[in-house]
């Protein structure tokens, strides 16, 4: 075989793999941190309250942007606490369940930003109609910007979110729910504020 | 409920879509612009009697290598697994080498990763061949070349200046690098970086941008969306609101400017506030209210995700946050936003793809993020689908919305996402990545009713557990359907014919040869005189029953033999046909398309002087 056609196979064959990094053998791949856990564990109780309060939407009002907002959370948020267990147990980390009542009713020593007190939980429930949805667009902002709180936190913390996994979901719920709360202050400046007709 | 919520998945009605029903399209209401592709109607010659099969999609088995395939109208070509060390086959929880968007040069392919970057050449399309490898770690990897140059997107905050593989622990640190890194590949087999602008989010993707005006530089819109870095790490930078601070990193693209024959010295040229009202009030789309409590004056969403550039028509469609956004972009430093459309159904506007007559606009909404399984029974078919717009004086009117019509499971993350024009003359049809959703192509050329025509999708990559993967990107380039597959590699397609593709319509799509394809940068799309053009026109009326029978078969014949012809018995024989299809454009119930077919033919005459 000639020079050339060898060189091509040789060629062929070998794509040069350019690391363009120091060169250290083996080089430590970034790991998660506690920052991260803390962050996937607290915020499966946080939404755990969204969905609590997206749950009450439709016995207690028609408003139709309220219920496609409420199913959007629905949806989202559930499958995104599928994904934050997913998260610790393949990293063999504890894993709330968001069903634990304590979680939901937000006692005091569980409650993450933005989460509703049991009376604001209450209030939530006993209202109806225009006060409801006032209220639960007062209140799921609230509860966002709380998530957006949780996202700073670890974001200024030494080390956290350096797994891509981590950088990803991270980014996406910061993103996610600004998106909402730019829909839900929307909404809220389109109803009449109380005592107007 | 709302009607929307009730309403049945497209997945469930794709039975009957299955079974061809007749879609009708009132094409004689609209006034085109001469030139501009019509509406087209399509009818089916022939609707199976018994019960219409299921999708094949749905029921495939799971696995990375060897899972279920279901393929429609297409062929698979080529698929090649990406290089070792790009691929962790324990792929719990490791997506630090997620392959991720492509952009073509010459015979190449650049296919962004997480981890780095490949080059294959496909010279041979049917054998890509791996050229070049690169590691250089900070997501996403969004690539664009220019010549001898090549750009690529890092906003993790694990991503080096270095290119480490060890991330950055400390929150403020001058080992970070997050913006956009440049490479010099006029050696391809050593790419060497010769700069990197830090920009205070990094930089989730980018457009590359050329001036029509300036061949000594490009720009590089810069989009980042996510965290804002410390101004003690990059100075200037400031994650406050705007009523905080007024320099906000908040509400704006970056622009870099990029001398061509000095990249060394790209460097951020100007931090246009696309979101400003009027006023200036620089976080103005959607301003609060003056109604008291609850409201506010700022607004949270305030990046934009991917902008693409059509150039050619001096226009941007930009998708951001909450809203799509239209730009006027003649003056590339200096873009200016024209018109802003929101629509409840979107979660997160993504990217967005012009028709090639600009007369459309198709937004994408990546509800979830990309990570999430959205093409289940139970999701609502308006949301993480295409909503597809008019384009008309500056005005965007909604039209409908397209999403894959095949159910998809809850353990494969599916929701529209990156995917660019394929070049059949005369309608508007587009190839589109789903992740673990597949590749679906559809046609938009009635903007009213989309409809998919060909489709590849493969089973979930884990049948017990969702794990991210599927197609990030799939791109019509120089006769082939290209497709980034996050955990699979590189995958090629051919279309086959079918009764809503001919032959024809295909070997046009395939005259069409780019030597650059930067997908964000939309380019014009042209045909050249040929037959195979007229002819691929000819399918269409047919398949339209806008001309008579006997006429499609004696246009058929009459084109047979100009093409035999030579010179100017050619050019005779061709005018006399374009004269004769003026009658034929009188009588037809397409008359643009018959224009388009007369065009054609004349191009021809033409072309044989």
């Amino acid at each position: 075989m000639s020079h050339s056609s060898l060189r091509a196979l040789f060629a062929a064959a070998m794509p040069l793999v350019l690391a363009l990094g120091p060169i250290r053998a083996p080089a430590q791949e970034p790991r998660y941190s506690h920052a991260d856990v803390d962050f996937m564990q607290g915020m499966i109780g946080h939404h755990a309250q969204a969905l609590a309060m997206a749950a009450l939407v439709p016995a207690r009002t028609g408003n139709q942007s309220i219920h496609l907002l409420a199913q959007r959370i629905e949806i989202s948020q559930r499958d995104e606490i599928r994904l934050m267990q997913t998260w610790l147990k393949d990293r063999g980390q504890a894993a709330p369940d968001p069903g634990a009542a304590h979680m939901q009713h937000g006692s005091h020593d569980m409650l993450m930003p933005g989460m509703l007190a049991a009376d604001q939980m209450d209030q939530l429930a006993a209202a109806k109609d225009t006060t409801f949805d006032r209220l639960f667009l007062q209140f799921m902002i609230q509860h966002h910007e709380g998530a957006l709180t949780m996202v700073k936190t670890l974001f200024a913390s030494p080390g956290a979110a350096q797994e891509t996994d981590t950088f990803r979901y991270v980014s996406d719920v910061d993103t996610d729910q600004r998106i909402e709360i730019q829909r839900m202050r929307k909404l809220l400046t389109a109803m009449s504020p109380p005592g107007h007709s | 409920m709302s009607s929307d919520a009730m309403t049945m998945h497209p997945a469930l009605r794709s039975k009957a879509a299955r079974s061809r029903l007749i879609f009708l399209l009132a094409s004689g209401l609209l006034a085109l612009p001469a030139g501009i592709a019509a509406q087209a109607s399509y009818t089916a010659a022939d609707a199976p009697a018994g019960a219409p099969r299921a999708d094949r999609r749905v029921g495939l088995s799971a696995g990375v290598d060897n899972a279920g395939e279901a393929i429609e109208n297409l062929k698979l070509i080529a698929h090649q697994r990406q290089p070792a060390g790009f691929f962790d086959s324990a792929t719990a929880g490791k997506h630090s080498f997620v392959n991720s968007d492509l952009a073509f040069s010459g015979n190449y392919i650049f296919q962004g990763n997480y981890y780095g970057l490949q080059v294959w050449d496909i010279s041979n399309p049917k054998k890509p061949t791996l050229r070049t490898s690169l590691v250089c770690p900070g997501g996403q990897g969004d690539p664009s070349v220019y010549k001898n140059l090549l750009f690529l997107s890092v906003e993790q905050t694990s991503g080096r200046l270095d290119c480490g593989r060890q991330g950055v622990t400390d929150t403020v640190s001058a080992e970070r690098f997050r913006g956009v890194r440049i490479f010099d590949i006029s050696d391809l087999d050593h790419p060497k970086q010769v700069a990197d602008v830090q920009t205070c989010r990094g930089s989730h993707t980018h457009t590359l941008v050329t001036d029509l005006n300036d061949d000594q530089n490009v720009y590089i819109y810069v989009s980042g969306t996510s965290v804002v870095r410390s101004g003690n790490e990059l100075a200037g930078c400031s994650g406050k609101r705007p009523d905080e601070d007024p320099n906000t990193s908040l509400f704006r693209i970056d622009i870099i400017k990029v001398p061509l024959a000095s990249p060394q010295d790209a460097k951020i040229v100007s931090s246009p506030r696309l979101f400003a009202d009027s006023s200036g009030n620089i976080a103005g789309l959607w301003k609060g209210g003056t109604h008291g409590e609850g409201t506010q004056e700022t607004e949270e969403t305030n990046m934009c995700h991917d902008i693409t550039v059509y150039q050619a028509v001096g226009l941007a469609a930009g998708a951001c946050s909450g809203n799509g956004l239209l730009l006027d972009v003649k003056d590339p430093a200096n873009p200016k936003r024209i018109a802003e459309v929101s629509d409840p159904n979107f979660a997160y506007w993504h990217s967005a793809t012009f028709n090639n007559d600009a007369t459309k606009v198709l937004y994408t909404d990546e509800w979830g993020g990309g990570g999430q399984a959205r093409c289940r029974a139970s999701d609502p078919p308006k949301w993480g689908a295409d909503a597809i717009y008019t384009l008309a004086n500056g005005t965007l009117t909604p039209a409908s919305f397209y999403k894959l019509p095949a159910v998809q499971t809850d353990q494969e993350n599916c929701v529209a996402h990156n995917g660019s024009l394929i070049p059949v003359p005369g309608r508007d049809i587009m190839v589109q990545a789903w992740y673990q959703g597949g590749v679906s192509v559809f046609d938009f050329t009635d903007p009213a009713h989309p409809v998919e025509i060909a489709y590849f999708d493969r089973g979930p990559l884990n049948a017990q557990k969702l794990e991210g993967g599927g197609y990030w990107s799939a791109y019509w380039y120089n006769g082939h359907i290209v497709g980034s597959e996050i955990t699979r590699g590189l995958d090629l397609f051919e279309l086959k014919p079918s009764d809503q593709l001919s032959k024809n319509e295909i070997e046009a799509a395939k005259l069409v040869k780019l030597d650059l394809f930067n997908p964000q940068a939309q380019p014009k799309l042209t045909w050249p005189a040929s037959f195979v053009v007229a002819r691929a026109y000819l399918d269409q009326l047919e398949r339209n029953h806008a001309i008579p029978k006997d006429r499609v078969s004696a246009i058929g014949k009459e084109l047979k033999k100009a093409e035999k012809q030579n010179g100017e018995k050619r050019v005779e024989a061709l005018t006399q046909l374009a004269a004769a299809l003026e009658q034929d454009a009188s009588g037809s119930t397409d008359a643009a398309r018959v224009k388009l077919l007369q065009g054609s033919v004349t191009d021809l005459a033409n072309a044989a002087h």
